[in-house]
C-alpha cells in the first residue's frame, strides 16, 4: 500500500469516472491530432500537386555565347548547332545527395526534319516523365506509346492537316499521328513529338540529347543547392533553376502552411481548455477527500503526487487513444477533403506530441487544483462538501 | 506535565453576520489513558474542539501541547507527520475513500511510511481482527453496513498505534445496539491504556467516560465528574 496502491485503485474501481476524464481528454487530443494530420497530408497533397506541375531546373549544353532570343523572338547566330548532352550522362542525376527531391527527369533532343515539303521541328522525349511534368497537355487522341508513333502540336497539325490516325512519313519511315495535342499557346504548338530513340534516330543524333528538364520536388529543398549537385555531376553542362516557378511555388505552400498552423494552434488550444475543464472539475470533487488524506497524516506533497500520479495515467491513456482516434479521424476525413488521394502521413513527432500536450495539459490542470486543496486546512476541506 | 496540555485556546471564524467566536477561551489539562467525553449543545464549539485539538485547524490564540509537543508551533508538514504519529481519528461519517478495500481503507495511514508492503499488510489485519472484521477485508465501504464501516474507521485510527485517538460523534450515525457495540469497543481499548477524546451528543454515552467536558458558547460549562472519574481511573 502506498501512494500508486491509492492512485490505480481509484482509477480502476472508479471506471465511469476515469471513463469520463479520459473521453474529456480525448477529444481535445483527437481534435488536435486530426487538424494536424490533416493538415500534414494535405500539405503534402498540395506539395506532390505543385511539384509534379512542371519542370523547375532546366539542364542546357553549355554555350560559349549570350541567347538571342526573348519570348519567342529569336536573333541570329543561335542556328547554328550547339553542343550537345550525352545520354549516358543522364544516369549522374540520380546520384546527387539530393537525389530523393528529384520527382522526374525529362530529357528531349530537338531538331529540324521535312514534312510534305515543310521545315518542322520535331521533338524527341522519353513520354513517361514528359506527359508527368507536362500535366497541362490535353491530348486528342492518346500520348506516345511506341517508337513508330507521333504526337503533334496544335499549330502543326493544322499547318500539316493531320488527325489522330493519319499516317506521315519521316526520313523514309512511316509514323502514326496518335495524338493532337490542344493550343497550349507556347511554343509546343508549332511541334511534332515522338519518342527520344526515334528521334534521335531521325536526326542522326544517336545517344545525344539537347536539353533536361527536371521537376524537383522543392517543398522544403533546397533549390540552389540541388542546381550545384546537378552542375558538379554534369560539368559539360549549363544547370539553372527556373526561379520564378520555384519562389512561386514555396510561396504558395508557405501560406498553406501558416494558415493550417494557424487553425491548429487555435485547436490546440481549444483541446486544451476542455482537458483543463474536466482535470480541475475532478480534482475539486475530490476536495472531501483530500480533506481525508491531510487528516491521516499524508503531507501536501503526498497529496499533490498521489493527484499528479492519477493525472499522469490518465492523461498518457487519453493521449493515446487520442492519437489513435485522431489519425482513424483523419483517414475517414481525407478522401472527402481532397480530389486526388492523399496518403495519410504518420509525422514521427505527432505521436510523441499528442501523449506530451494530454501529459501537459493534464498534469497542469490537476496541479493547481491539488495544490490548492492540499492548503487548505483538513477540517476546511472535510466540510467542503 | 499532563499528557494533553490546552491553554487559553480561542478560535473564531469570519462568516456573513462578521466573526464568529467558536471557542473563547479554553483551560484543560488531560492525563494518559484518559477516556474523555466532550459533549454540549449545537454549535457550543465541541467539534471545533476536537479539530483544534487534532491539529486539523490552527487557533486564533492558545496553544495545545500533546506529550509535550506544541503542535501548533510545527509547520504544515511538520504537523501532518505529527497527525501520523500521533493521532487517530474516527470520523462521525466515517469518512472512508470510496475506492479502497476495508482493509485498504485500514493501511491508509501507512500508505506514506515506510515500512515492508507485508508489515503494512499484517498490522492492517491485526487491527481489522481486533475490531472483529478479518472476514470482511475485501470488502468496499459501499458494501458494508454502517456498523462495519465505524469498525473500519476505528482500525484505521489504532492501525499506527497512536497514542491519541479523537472521536467526532461516532455513534451519531448508527442505531442504539450497533452505538452501544462501538462504545463497548472503544472502551476496551481505553481499557488497554488507549487516550481517547470523544465528541457526543447522546448522554447515554456519559457513562463511559472518566471524565466529561460541557462545553457551551464556547466556554467550558461545567465538568462534575472530574475528580470522582479521574480517581476511579488511578
Amino acid at each position: 500500500m502506498n501512494l500508486r496502491t491509492i492512485a490505480f485503485n481509484n482509477l480502476r474501481r472508479r471506471k465511469g469516472r476515469m471513463a469520463f476524464l479520459v473521453a474529456g481528454l480525448l477529444i481535445g487530443v483527437a481534435t488536435a491530432v486530426t487538424l494536424l494530420s490533416l493538415t500534414a497530408a494535405l500539405t503534402m497533397d498540395a506539395e506532390h500537386k505543385l511539384d509534379s506541375y512542371g519542370a523547375n531546373i532546366l539542364i542546357t549544353p553549355k554555350v560559349d555565347e549570350l541567347s538571342l532570343s526573348y519570348g519567342g523572338i529569336v536573333l541570329g547566330g543561335v542556328g547554328v548547332d550547339p553542343q550537345q548532352i550525352a545520354e549516358s550522362d543522364l544516369a549522374k542525376i540520380d546520384t546527387i545527395p539530393n537525389r530523393r527531391n528529384i520527382g522526374a527527369v525529362a530529357p528531349k533532343i530537338l531538331g529540324a526534319v521535312t514534312v510534305q515539303g515543310e521545315r518542322v521541328l520535331l521533338m524527341g522525349v522519353d513520354p513517361g516523365p514528359e506527359f508527368h511534368i507536362k500535366r497541362w497537355w490535353q491530348v486528342q487522341g492518346r500520348p506516345l506509346a511506341a517508337d513508330d508513333e507521333l504526337v503533334a502540336g496544335s499549330a502543326a497539325a493544322a499547318r500539316l492537316g493531320l488527325a489522330p490516325g493519319d499516317r506521315v512519313d519521316l526520313g523514309g519511315t512511316p509514323y502514326t499521328v496518335v495524338g493532337i495535342l490542344q493550343e497550349t499557346g507556347s511554343q509546343d504548338d508549332s511541334l511534332l513529338i515522338a519518342t527520344l530513340p526515334a528521334a534521335q534516330h531521325l536526326l542522326g543524333k544517336k545517344g545525344e540529347v539537347s536539353l533536361v528538364e527536371v521537376a524537383a520536388l522543392c517543398a522544403d529543398c533546397p533549390v540552389e543547392d540541388m542546381v550545384a549537385q546537378l552542375s558538379a555531376a554534369l560539368p559539360g553542362a549549363r544547370v539553372s533553376a527556373i526561379q520564378q516557378v520555384v519562389k512561386t511555388r514555396i510561396h504558395a505552400l508557405e501560406q498553406f502552411r501558416a494558415f493550417s498552423f494557424g487553425v491548429a494552434a487555435v485547436v490546440i488550444l481549444v483541446g486544451a481548455l476542455v482537458v483543463f475543464v474536466t482535470m480541475m472539475g475532478s480534482v475539486n470533487e475530490r476536495t472531501r477527500e483530500i480533506g481525508i488524506f491531510r487528516a491521516l497524516g499524508f503531507r501536501r506533497g503526498h497529496v499533490v503526487t498521489l493527484i499528479l500520479l492519477e493525472a499522469a495515467t490518465v492523461s498518457l491513456l487519453a493521449g493515446l487513444l487520442g492519437y489513435l482516434t485522431g489519425m482513424g479521424a483523419t483517414a475517414l476525413l481525407l478522401p472527402f477533403l481532397a480530389d486526388s488521394h492523399p496518403h495519410l502521413v504518420w509525422t514521427p513527432l505527432l505521436g510523441p506530441g499528442a501523449l506530451l500536450l494530454a501529459l501537459g495539459v493534464g498534469c497542469a490542470a490537476s496541479f493547481y487544483p491539488a495544490l490548492h486543496a492540499s492548503r487548505m486546512e483538513p477540517t476546511e476541506a472535510l466540510r467542503a462538501l | 506535565m499532563a499528557f494533553i496540555e490546552i491553554s487559553a485556546l480561542q478560535k473564531g471564524y469570519a462568516s456573513a453576520a462578521g466573526r464568529v467566536a467558536a471557542l473563547k477561551g479554553v483551560d484543560l489539562a488531560v492525563a494518559e489513558g484518559t477516556f474523555l467525553g466532550v459533549m454540549g449543545p449545537s454549535g457550543s464549539g465541541k467539534s471545533t474542539f476536537l479539530s483544534l485539538l487534532g491539529g486539523l485547524c490552527r487557533p486564533s490564540s492558545g496553544s495545545v501541547a500533546i506529550d509535550g509537543i506544541d503542535i501548533y508551533a510545527l509547520g504544515q508538514e511538520r504537523l501532518a507527520d505529527f497527525r501520523r504519529a500521533y493521532l487517530g481519528f474516527v470520523f462521525q461519517s466515517f469518512n472512508l475513500v470510496p475506492y479502497l478495500t476495508a482493509l485498504e481503507n485500514v493501511m491508509l495511514p501507512l500508505a506514506v511510511q515506510k515500512m515492508a508492503a507485508g508489515e503494512k499488510r499484517r498490522r492492517a489485519l491485526l487491527v481489522l481482527e481486533r475490531v472483529g472484521l478479518s472476514s470482511r477485508e475485501g470488502h468496499l465501504p459501499s458494501q458494508l453496513s454502517g456498523g462495519e464501516q465505524e469498525r473500519v474507521a476505528i482500525a484505521r485510527a489504532l492501525v499506527n498505534a497512536p497514542p491519541l485517538i479523537l472521536a467526532d460523534e461516532p455513534t451519531g450515525s448508527l442505531d442504539s445496539a450497533t452505538a452501544t457495540e462501538i462504545m463497548a469497543l472503544l472502551k476496551e481499548l481505553n481499557g488497554e491504556g488507549q487516550t481517547i477524546v470523544m465528541v457526543t451528543h447522546n448522554p447515554e454515552n456519559e457513562a463511559y467516560f472518566h471524565r466529561t467536558l460541557r462545553l457551551r458558547d464556547g466556554l467550558i460549562d461545567a465538568e462534575p465528574q472530574v475528580a470522582r472519574r479521574l480517581q476511579a481511573a488511578g
